[in-house]
């Protein structure tokens, strides 16, 4: 029933928003954040610091939560809200250290039998000289093995921007979710259109083209389910939108913890392969 | 992330290059007798220049030993990718004819020193070597291969990372390939990833770097972002070495830098300390 709605939700927003329109609510200033997830879906949270190797980074945390009664480890890139929070945050933009820190989390969830949820909102891994220096490329690549054989029940949401490399480097999961208005892309439409058009301001054709937005990606069978959010986007009322992604991911929890873990590891495994394969 | 930033620096194209080949790097004239007979190693600066994926398979294999393996898995448009310049579809139709090694990585089963491999060798000829649906399908297999047969696993990788074309299922490239390579790691047995000039973007943020050990060949390019990106993102020039594979060495992610001539036997020796694995 809940699926029917989107799809109709879907066919009305079509005719009128573009994948650039999506693009925009997916980065608005006002959309929920790690924060807001942390308040309105969590009964509690323990925040967990450090790579044990050589910081703490502010734009990609963790650390124990309780979901309407289910224990999990959360992780999730952050974004700020207000200049000063966001350069704190880095925009979201993690390091080596914030991969590196998931990883561990995850190792942890893994230890303590604790399935991990994984929330992705960045525009993409820090390309910066010190991330480069302290191996970005390692770090992202370490955790997609990693992921792939975690022994542990693992549900992704895409709840903004899905930042290429660095937005899956906490995102191979059993479960991938998208939210309506969240976009999930190898490159930024900037990027692509700058290289591939030679022309940035052709931004809003590259969107469309790359096929970005939660219809598109479902349809290529990339991930599994779309989250509706509230008319205008999640930031027009965040508590209904977070509400709608706490449904969805204790929804999937209860289908995959009754799944064996062998076979939970084949699936995930099959899942992946099968991407691309045509 | 993308093959295409380094299109702009297109070779010099001057009338003695019958006799002569520039160095890509130092712009020495070195003749052409002598590129072929230091295996496309500038005499003067050492830079190892690109190498075609059959160039590389005679130079690391027992002669006559590869066995091509899935020849029949190529590129694939799930976006159905249109720029400026054209469709997708008729580029990698035409580089599939041009190149004649129909993806941007070629696998087989080969001997180095009589010691049985499976092997992937990626061609920066092929879209600038980008990660593809096939390019990781093909990796895939390989690894699989590897498992099949208990044996050790190589990929020598020469990419400007994911294939934009194929946006967010080139993305997916890297989780495939890495859940790959993890399961070989769960089998005990060994991989080897051998880092050619360039390896950066996705390639690097995936198999390249997970290696048993990373190898790479002498003043490699190896980084996560491409270097333009990073100046604009901090807005200060960055010194020559950064992201060479000295560079990369130096901050601890490669195991080892063996020229060029020295790289089948320094790999016979790494598979006879490895045999115990096999
Ligand atoms: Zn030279």
């Amino acid at each position: 029933m809940a699926k029917k709605t989107v799809e109709q939700q879907e066919t009305v927003q079509e005719v009128k928003q573009t994948a650039w329109d999506i693009v925009q609510i997916a980065r608005h200033a006002e959309r929920p954040n790690i924060a807001d997830y942390i308040t309105f879906m969590c009964d509690d949270f323990v925040e967990l610091h450090g790579d044990r190797l050589f910081g703490d980074d502010r734009s990609l945390i963790g650390g124990f939560a309780t979901i309407g009664g289910e224990k999990v480890m959360l992780i999730g890139h952050r974004k700020g809200r207000g200049i000063e929070e966001n350069i704190e945050a880095n925009f979201g933009m993690a390091s080596p250290e914030g991969y590196r820190k998931a990883k561990r989390l995850m190792k942890l969830a893994e230890k303590y039998h604790l399935p991990v949820v994984s929330l992705v909102d960045t525009p993409g891994a820090y390309p910066g000289c010190e991330a480069e220096a302290r191996g970005q490329a390692e770090a992202i690549a370490h955790n997609l093995e990693f992921m792939a054989t975690l022994k542990t029940q693992m549900v992704i949401v895409v709840t903004g921007e899905g930042g290429s490399g660095g937005a899956l480097g906490i995102a191979v999961g059993d479960r991938i979710l998208m939210l309506q208005n969240a976009v999930y892309s190898v490159i930024s439409p900037e990027g692509c259109a700058s290289i591939l058009w030679r022309d940035g301001t052709k931004a809003a054709l590259a969107a469309e083209t790359l096929k970005i937005t939660a219809g598109s990606l479902k349809s290529l069978g990339i991930i599994d389910d779309i989250i509706p959010e509230p008319k205008g986007g999640a930031h027009t009322d965040a508590a209904k939108a977070v509400a709608a992604v706490k449904k969805a991911v204790l929804d999937n929890l209860a289908v995959l913890k009754k799944i064996n873990l062998d076979t939970l590891l084949q699936q995930r495994y099959d899942k992946f392969a099968a991407m691309g394969r045509f | 992330m993308a093959w295409f930033e380094k299109a702009a620096e297109a070779p010099l194209r001057v009338p003695t290059e019958a006799v002569w080949t520039i160095c890509p790097s130092c712009k020495a004239y070195v003749e052409k007798a002598e590129w072929k007979a230091t295996d496309k190693v500038c005499p003067r600066c050492n830079y190892h220049d690109r190498m075609g994926c059959r160039e590389r398979v005679a130079l690391i294999t027992d002669t006559g030993s590869f066995k091509e393996l899935n020849a029949q898995v190529g590129p694939n448009d799930p976006l159905k990718f249109k720029d400026s310049t054209g469709a997708y579809a008729d580029k990698a139709k035409a580089t599939v004819e041009k190149t004649g090694i129909g993806e941007a990585v070629l696998t087989g089963t080969a001997t180095i020193e009589k010691i049985p491999v499976v092997l992937a060798v990626m061609d920066f000829k092929f879209l600038g070597g980008s990660l593809g649906s096939g390019t990781g399908e093909r990796i895939l297999l390989a690894a699989e291969e590897a498992l099949k047969l208990r044996r050790a696993l190589i990929i020598v990788s020469a990419s400007g990372g994911a294939r934009m074309h194929e946006g967010i299922v080139s993305l997916m490239q890297m989780a495939k390939t890495c859940a790959a390579t993890a399961r070989l790691k769960e089998a005990g047995l060994p991989y080897i990833s051998i880092l050619t000039d360039p390896t950066t973007g996705g390639v690097s943020a995936s198999y390249a770097m997970v290696g048993d050990l990373n190898i790479a060949e002498p003043k490699a390019l190896i980084g996560f972002a491409g270097r333009r990106v990073i100046e604009q993102t901090i807005k200060q020039k960055l010194p020559d070495d950064f992201q060479t594979a000295e560079y990369t060495q130096s901050h601890g992610f490669i195991d080892a830098i063996v020229p060029r001539k020295e790289m089948k036997a320094f790999l016979a020796k790494i598979l006879r300390y490895a045999s115990g694995a096999c």
